[in-house]
């Protein structure tokens, strides 16, 4: 087998998908960043420029769900392109070859590809028990994940356990569990995509953005991409008028329920969660968690098994129920009279717009106790 | 005698080492070791049982329902909710959907590879193709352009030299058998399946919000409403949803998956007589078609004994118990006594070779699973088990099909009990229960037009109207088999929790008389014809479609006092 120079076009034309088709996808992708429209066919050059780089997909102590969503990934045949795009040169789950031959496969791409490699990180790494909570061939997580970092281009931690320790490392954390920032200190160009799981959506235009720019997009300080995590769920949730409105579900199929009002009370964390669910939706933006009825349980965030539980508690004191932070009087108030309601939606208001972005800190400690 | 190391055990879920000792190209010993342990159970305890759900379904993304599942109905049966009918039916639908998602997967995207060479596929003859394909199927997706279309695209794939995910397998290797256009045929399926997967559980999404982690679920029933005339529950619009993505995944059963393993099984008839394994059959049974305290299940339960169908035993669950000779934990009273779950303890406690290491010491404590027994015997759970059970106990169209497979491959029954008779009663199974979905579709229909909106018990939502001590056990047929959760609540919170789940029935290590677990007994006598490259090992432990964070757990010791860390 010889190795021959690769390129987009030549790929998405066996696929069927023309110029046109690519553009268009480079475009909404462009927009997903908030870059201007020009953006897009700048894009759509550089991607189809670029060599086949070679992706290694690591998994630790996970769930496989993160390798699950990529299997959703919609747009189904640019998206494919997308990821055919990328070499995946090592994914237990998918891989053919086994053992020796796995192992074989990783070795290869780690010398050949150094420096150019991508590395996906799933699921948290161990630190207890001297690395035998996880071991692969033999080897621990974190010597493996610490020769693949140490190669990479690009980092990419997803799914809330890489991210943060999630699930492993939720008190009282038996395995001393940590997320890749922390197991490996140091690491350049890492960036985090936490949620449990990652949206595969934004897995997608996270590539396609390294992929055209040789770069992450704009990062927050917890390493994860503004354009997925740079809103509350709450900030764009559909059912946000309802809340203004102090129209809250009470009980699970109650009239409030199937009409579709605000789940606040029933204990949905979209206030104090950070990603973009409600406007990428998932499974080809057929629904999501509070789309069916059921609350936010927070999972992008750092520490949700700890900070966010129980999940069924309503949040307390967040920032715009302020001094009439009990929502249980203002639920009853809404029952009796929707004015009150709109009272304390003035107060909602006020907080929000009086509202620092180094606050959010003090929000999360807002949980009742 | 050489001694053959499998780790990573690639296409499953989660991280696997088989050891095995083979002489005169067969496998003459074989140990199956998880590597992996996060230690769930001892996080659950202390926490709202509400929440368990969320937690244990985190067990696996690939069976992603399964460990819900079990949970809510654990603690639903230690604090006496009762979830109203709807929920009932939007579980069987969800639990089925799972089912037939994940098994479909598996066949093509976890083990086709090791029947199929992807790289024979390229010399495959278009139109000879076509014509297999047309012989077994209506599919339409069958002309000799089609074929041709796919085999250029793995062509183009294999000439830029970069495999990616098909690199440095055991292509060529003497044990694969299928002519070129059976593979082409398999290969232009494996990448159908892809997008039929994507599509299919959709159905999840619009009943649990997402796929992966579908976030629905409640004790005492299910957080989505049912309204006829309500755009924010499942309305009729929804019901018309559900049943053409129903429909369309009985028409890939019937007409892809369904044949192609009929296909592949004709080449392959000699794996109807390896991997046996104990012989045991454990099924806890599902998909209640009622509400009363024992409903009766469309899948049925029961246990056989030494591949004896004619005889099926009713389920008891006090004879489960969990040994830990051979596994990383320790027992207060010592490791050569089993455990029943629900006085089951274990503090892990590894003790095996330090990082990078070569070999385990299989004389001794070998893995992160537990080895279950039931009436202290091995029992081997899954799809097999289900149809074996269902087989025996006179279910028609599980009698049906299973009759109709044999019939076609031309073996008899005895052929069940194999690595092939595997594959082939999973793919009955997903056959079974497509058809199945759509009587719960019309019954949820039904109940909507009558007026029957119910899809909670709220009388027992608070947990002041719980019980102040209380025990509940959840089982469940999750895709790999039998799956149970235990858990015992006090004072509102979790005091002990624990789950024994179908991966650790099958992949379990040797119990305290030196017993071997499934999947160790399944390799016996296994054919390796190349020692360097052991595809047969992997044809057997796939076929029982191992998910390997799901069968690592720990019971929370109860001596051990967790001070609960809670971030403020």
């Amino acid at each position: 087998m010889t190795s021959k120079l690769w390129t987009l076009p030549e790929e998405l034309a066996r696929r069927g998908v023309s110029r046109r088709d690519f553009v268009t996808f480079c475009a909404s992708v462009a927009a997903y960043f908030a870059l201007p429209k020009e953006a897009g066919a700048e894009i759509a050059a550089a991607v189809q420029k670029s060599l086949k780089p070679s992706l290694v997909w690591l998994e630790f102590q996970d769930c496989a769900g993160n390798t699950e969503s990529l299997l959703r990934a919609s747009k189904p045949t640019v998206a494919e392109a997308i990821l055919d795009a990328i070499s995946l040169d090592y994914h237990e789950t998918i891989m053919a070859a086994a053992g020796k031959r796995a192992e074989a496969a990783l070795d290869k791409a780690l010398q050949e590809q150094s420096g150019k490699l991508l590395v996906v990180i799933e699921g948290a790494i161990p630190t207890g028990a001297g690395g035998a909570y996880c071991t692969v061939g033999g080897r621990s997580a974190l010597q493996i994940a610490r020769d693949a970092c140490d190669k990479a281009a690009g980092v990419i931690a997803v799914g809330t356990c890489a991210a943060f320790g999630g699930l492993p490392a939720a008190a009282p954390n038996p395995t001393q569990a940590l997320g890749v920032a922390e197991a490996i200190p140091g690491i350049r160009n890492l960036v985090n995509l936490p949620a449990c799981p990652a949206n595969v959506e934004n897995l997608t235009a996270l590539l396609v953005y390294f992929l055209a720019y040789k770069r992450w997009p704009p990062l927050d300080a917890q390493r994860r991409p503004l354009f997925a995590y740079g809103k509350t769920i709450h900030d764009s949730c559909e059912r946000r008028a309802h809340y203004d409105a102090g129209q809250y579900v009470e009980a699970w199929g109650d009239e409030g329920h199937r009409t579709g009002y605000c789940l606040y009370k029933m204990g949905c964390k979209g206030p104090v969660t950070h990603q973009n669910c409600p406007v990428v939706r998932w499974n080809e933006a057929t629904n999501w968690p509070i789309g069916c009825g059921h609350p936010c349980i927070g999972c992008a965030e750092p520490g949700f098994w700890d900070t966010m539980t129980p999940f069924y508690r309503h949040l307390k004191g967040i920032p715009g129920f302020g001094i009439a932070s009990d929502i249980d009087q203002i639920g009853a108030a809404a029952v009796g009279g929707v004015a009150v309601a709109f009272a304390g939606h003035g107060l909602v208001q006020i907080g929000i717009r009086s509202r620092k972005k180094g606050e959010e800190k003090a929000e999360k400690k807002g949980e009742e106790p | 005698m050489t001694h053959v190391v499998v780790d990573p055990v690639t296409r499953i879920e989660g991280h696997l080492r088989i050891e095995a000792e083979v002489d005169g190209g067969v496998v003459k010993d074989a140990w199956s070791s998880s590597t992996m342990f996060r230690g769930i159970e001892i996080i659950l305890k202390g926490r709202d049982p509400r929440d368990a759900w969320a937690f244990t379904q985190r067990i696996c993304g690939v069976c992603t329902t399964v460990h819900a599942i079990a949970s809510v109905r654990a603690v639903e049966n230690a604090i006496g909710a009762k979830p109203p009918p709807n929920a009932r039916i939007l579980r069987n639908l969800i639990m089925a959907s799972q089912m037939v998602q994940d098994h479909v997967v598996h066949f093509y995207h976890l083990h086709a590879l090791d029947w199929v060479d992807v790289v024979s596929a390229l010399s495959a003859d278009p139109a000879k193709a076509s014509s297999l394909a047309e012989s077994i199927s209506d599919w339409p997706l069958s002309s000799t352009k089609y074929f041709a279309g796919v085999r250029d695209r793995l062509k183009a794939f294999v000439d830029r030299g970069q495999l990616g995910p098909f690199a440095n397998a055991y292509w060529g290797h003497p044990a694969y058998r299928l002519p070129p256009e059976a593979n082409l045929m398999a290969v232009a399926h494996y990448l159908e399946a892809l997008d039929f997967q994507r599509e299919f559980i959709r159905l999840h999404a619009v009943l649990g919000g997402k796929n992966p982690h579908l976030q629905s679920f409640l004790v005492g029933g299910m957080a989505t409403p049912i309204d006829p005339n309500q755009q924010a529950s499942i309305n009729v619009g929804t019901i018309a949803q559900l049943k053409e993505l129903i429909a369309k995944a009985r028409d890939f059963v019937a007409r892809v998956y369904l044949p192609d393993v009929l296909a592949v099984a004709s080449f392959y008839k000699d794996w109807a007589g390896h991997g046996a394994g104990v012989g045991n059959y454990l099924v806890y049974g599902e998909y209640p078609e009622d509400d009363g305290a024992n409903p009766s299940l469309f899948l049925p339960s029961g246990v056989i004994w030494n591949r004896d169908i004619s005889k099926i035993e009713a389920f008891d669950p006090a004879k489960i118990t969990e040994y830990v000779t051979h596994s990383w934990y320790e027992y207060a009273g010592g490791d050569a006594k089993g455990l029943h779950p629900s006085q089951g303890e274990t503090s892990p406690k590894y003790s095996g070779p330090q990082p990078p290491f070569e070999r385990l010491d299989t004389s001794a404590k070998y893995s992160w699973l537990k080895s279950p027994r039931y009436g202290d015997k091995p029992m081997e759970v899954g799809p097999l088990a289900r149809m074996l059970v269902a087989y025996g106990r006179g279910h028609s169209r599980v009698k049906a099909l299973v009759g109709d497979v044999l019939g076609k491959l031309g073996v008899g029954p005895e052929a069940l009990f194999s690595t092939l008779g595997r594959i082939a009663a999973r793919a009955v199974e997903t056959m079974v229960l497509a058809e199945k979905m759509g009587t719960w579709v019309d019954a949820l229909a039904d109940n909507m037009g009558r007026g029957e909106l119910r899809i909670h018990d709220n009388d027992k939502w608070d947990p002041s109207s719980w019980p102040a001590d209380a025990t509940g056990a959840g089982f469940h047929e999750a895709p790999r088999g039998a799956l149970g959760h235990w858990v015992h609540v006090k004072d509102g919170a979790i005091a002990n929790y624990q789950c024994i789940v179908p991966s650790t029935w099958n992949a379990g290590p040797r119990d305290a008389s030196g017993q071997r677990g499934p999947y160790e007994a399944a390799l016996l006598e296994t054919p390796v014809a190349d020692a360097e490259q052991p595809l047969e090992i992997l044809r057997t432990v796939h076929s029982f479609d191992p998910c390997m964070a799901c069968g690592v757990h720990v019971v929370d010791p109860l001596r051990r006092e967790v001070v609960r860390v809670r971030a403020r």
